[in-house]
């Protein structure tokens, strides 16, 4: 994003964005190139993320935090342009506040990511968003719902997203059955991301994890040093 | 025209793998030989013999690719008589990695070459863009993205042959289910010190997996 000539109008109108002296990480947008993942288990889900935003080649932000709170049993993970799913979330977490005081319940995952989804496909030529909607309700318990970019919804038991999803959707299938536990999930989630964060130069840092059941919602951080490690490396 | 269509034919919207045991190399890759939209071969063995125990898997432009393949197989041929024994596996790497790195700007095929000879055993060398490494395992074209974090995370040193052919066959499976430019049957060749097995596997005998 154009922030450097925001900040100092008169010298970015000597030095051309051609030249050596400014470098091109400014010029670039900041995007959460990433992986994130959400899987659902019988009484809630789990949900993680990398940690890494970048602007072009430069990481702008190694500890990132792309686990979005949305409501108190509903969480989003963000991939995409940084901004456009800040600002989204932004608009939703206010929506669905909204709706659960009209209510007065808890609101449901489904309506988060209906909303997510209609401002998503509504504006689908102006963003870059691939969003996924996580959480637990009284009615239909954990759910995941993925939004990518384009605006579609679609429920999922478990479901990848960003530019390092690509790398461990054959890991992810191997990998997954229906029936799993909260803990089991943990597991699959902590090491499927360290294996797209090994593959991906956009996803990096630390792993952050979280699960989110009736009981409430429990985070974690996984550091690199205590990341999973294969016989490759 | 149809021929027109067949000539630009795409290999490098394929699945192709091969990986090292102890005692020989397995290579397995997909059928599917696509022009755009359309599936001009969907039967294609792209695992090209180059000598009795070397093979090497094809992908990118098919006719670059099997161009290459036919170049080495006879260089390999007049190399062997010349020194009166078998090619060495890392002979057959270096020949093809010298055209790939030739005509790089012309050319758009990445081979994995892999075989077995009496020196060092079980070798896997890929050539992408004319490079020369030796890895345990490699796999290319479109399909190998979605099948990395499996074979990072499946991969282990120590494999027997039949583990070695089940982890080959599973990739292949994995990979066809996720890429669009994948599909068709699987071929395995399995190369050690006894001689070279040539396999099929039908779509309807691949493994597969929870949502199918």
């Amino acid at each position: 994003m154009a922030a450097s000539s925001v900040m100092m109008p008169y010298f970015s109108q000597q030095v051309s964005s051609k030249s050596d002296m400014v470098p091109d990480w400014t010029r670039q947008e900041v995007s959460t190139g990433t992986t994130i993942m959400a899987v659902e288990y019988d009484g809630g889900v789990v949900i993680g993320a990398d940690s890494r935003t970048t602007t072009g080649a430069y990481i702008a932000n190694r500890v990132t935090d792309k686990l979005t709170r949305i409501h108190d049993r509903i969480y989003c993970c963000r991939s995409g342009s940084a901004a456009d799913t800040q600002a989204i979330a932004e608009v939703v977490a206010y929506q669905l506040g909204f709706h659960s005081i009209e209510l007065d319940e808890p609101p449901l995952v489904e309506t988060a990511a209906n909303l997510f989804r209609a401002s998503c496909y509504r504006y689908r030529e102006e963003l870059t968003a691939g969003i996924l909607v996580a959480g637990w309700d009284r009615r239909k318990g954990g759910q995941v719902y993925s939004v990518p970019i384009g605006g579609m919804l679609v429920r999922q038991p478990v479901s990848v997203g960003g530019s390092g999803s690509t790398y461990i959707y054959g890991f992810m299938d191997s990998n997954y059955k229906p029936g799993l536990n909260k803990d089991q999930c943990m597991e699959l989630t902590a090491t499927a991301l360290t294996l797209a964060m090994e593959r991906d130069g956009s996803s990096g840092g630390v792993v952050r994890l979280a699960s989110i059941s009736e009981e409430g919602v429990e985070r974690r951080v996984i550091l690199g040093n205590q990341l999973p490690k294969f016989s490759t490396h | 025209t149809l021929s027109q269509q067949a000539a630009s034919g795409e290999m490098g919207r394929t699945t192709i793998i091969a990986i090292e045991f102890d005692g020989g190399v397995v290579l397995g890759s997909d059928s599917r030989v696509s022009a755009g939209a359309s599936v001009v071969n969907r039967v294609m063995n792209k695992l090209s013999p180059l000598h009795e125990k070397i093979y090497c898997a094809l992908s990118g432009s098919a006719a670059d690719a099997q161009t290459i393949a036919e170049i080495v197989n006879y260089q390999l041929d007049v190399h062997s008589i010349e020194i009166g024994e078998d090619p060495q596996v890392r002979s057959a790497a270096t020949l093809v990695r010298n055209i790939s790195y030739k005509y790089k700007e012309e050319m758009s095929a990445h081979l994995i070459v892999a075989g077995w000879d009496r020196r060092n055993g079980g070798q896997v060398y890929a050539t992408l863009k004319g490079l020369l490494t030796h890895q345990p395992f490699a796999v290319g074209g479109s399909g190998s993205s979605y099948v990395y974090g499996f074979v990072d995370a499946e991969y282990h040193r120590g494999m027997s042959r039949e583990e070695s052919q089940q982890f080959v066959i599973n990739t292949l499976s994995l990979a066809m289910n996720r890429d669009g430019s994948s599909g068709g049957v699987a071929y395995i060749v399995t190369i050690d010190e006894h001689g070279t097995e040539e396999q099929v596997i039908l779509g309807n005998q691949l493994p597969t997996f929870f949502d199918q």
